[in-house]
């Protein structure tokens, strides 16, 4: 029978399946270790199961929300945007956020456009962007956008003149990395939902620009 | 502990890829750049991936290094750069 199969749930309804398959069971040797030694931590008290349910609710929570706040009071607040540049850890947890890691924030200026990448693995601010987008962890991404930046973004929608620089930020140790974009022009007088409305989750990692719809 | 370089020093990243973990990437390796920051003293990547305590901690900088000088026959012109954090130990003066 295949995974397509129809069969009669009875009074005659025809009853199709999703096509989605179940979440596989541990195969390799990888999966086993990673399944032993979590059994092992737990069984020590290294931490518990239910640490580790908090930590992965608290991981999965996060949206890129909480970064586009963090823009948008840069946008209308010289003194937060001073703050968040010379010590990002210490400004956002003015706002009650927690980065769970030591960042640095890095500004677009009409100048400059810095994009975010790291070649070695996936490292990403995931308390203020949320999970990261597939193609984020993608070797086509990796590899490309610290070789050819430029085209990247021609990609991704942005085309970043000659005469400005690119700064890619390859982001493989110790700090996590967000950009604070420019503040789009037509904004004046906006509050800070409204401007907050306009940073996109790509436009934190560097691949876009917002706008004005 | 005080940091072996500072602000605008240039740096040579060494060639030296260990079969072992670390956090040096192979396209930067013997590439030259200048030092954007001086961070602060972290555990060596190459003993704690192994259960080691990191100790000597050793300073992590952000080395600048231009695209063209990277790849060859990068755009013509163009003032991009690349910017990575590298640990003192895989840095050389240059």
């Amino acid at each position: 029978m295949s995974d397509r199969h129809h069969h009669d749930h009875g009074a005659g309804r025809v009853h199709r399946h999703p096509r989605q398959p179940d979440d596989p069971e541990p195969r390799t040797d990888h999966e086993f270790l990673g399944m032993a030694l979590r059994a092992l931590l737990i069984e020590k008290g290294v931490y518990s199961a239910e640490d580790e349910r908090a930590r992965i609710e608290l991981l999965q929570a996060a949206t890129p929300a909480t970064g586009a706040r963090i823009v948008a009071r840069a946008w209308v607040d010289d003194a937060f945007r001073a703050r968040l540049l010379s010590d990002p850890n210490d400004a956002i947890e003015s706002l009650g956020i927690d980065c769970l890691h030591p960042m640095i924030v890095v500004e677009n200026r009409p100048d400059r456009h810095n994009v975010i990448v790291c070649t070695l693995c996936s490292c990403y601010p995931r308390m203020l962007l949320g999970p990261q987008p597939a193609w984020y962890k993608s070797a086509n991404y990796r590899k490309r956008v610290v070789r050819e930046p430029r085209a990247v973004l021609a990609e991704f929608g942005t085309a970043i003149p000659p005469e400005v620089e690119i700064r890619v930020h390859d982001s493989t140790a110790e700090m996590r990395y967000m950009v604070l974009p420019r503040r789009p022009e037509g904004t004046e007088g906006w509050d800070e939902e409204r401007l907050a409305g306009l940073v996109t989750r790509d436009s934190l990692i560097g691949v876009t620009n917002p706008a004005v719809p | 502990m005080s940091a072996r370089f500072a602000v605008g020093d240039q740096v040579r990243i060494a060639r030296r890829d260990p079969r072992c973990h670390h956090r040096t990437p192979h396209y930067l390796q013997g590439a030259t750049g200048v030092i954007e920051r001086v961070l602060r003293p972290e555990g060596q990547p190459e003993l704690m991936a192994y259960g080691g305590d990191g100790e000597p901690f050793r300073t992590v900088y952000r080395v600048q290094v231009p695209q063209a000088a990277l790849w060859p026959g990068y755009g013509e012109g163009l003032r991009d750069c690349l910017e990575v954090e590298i640990f003192e130990h895989w840095l050389e003066p240059a």
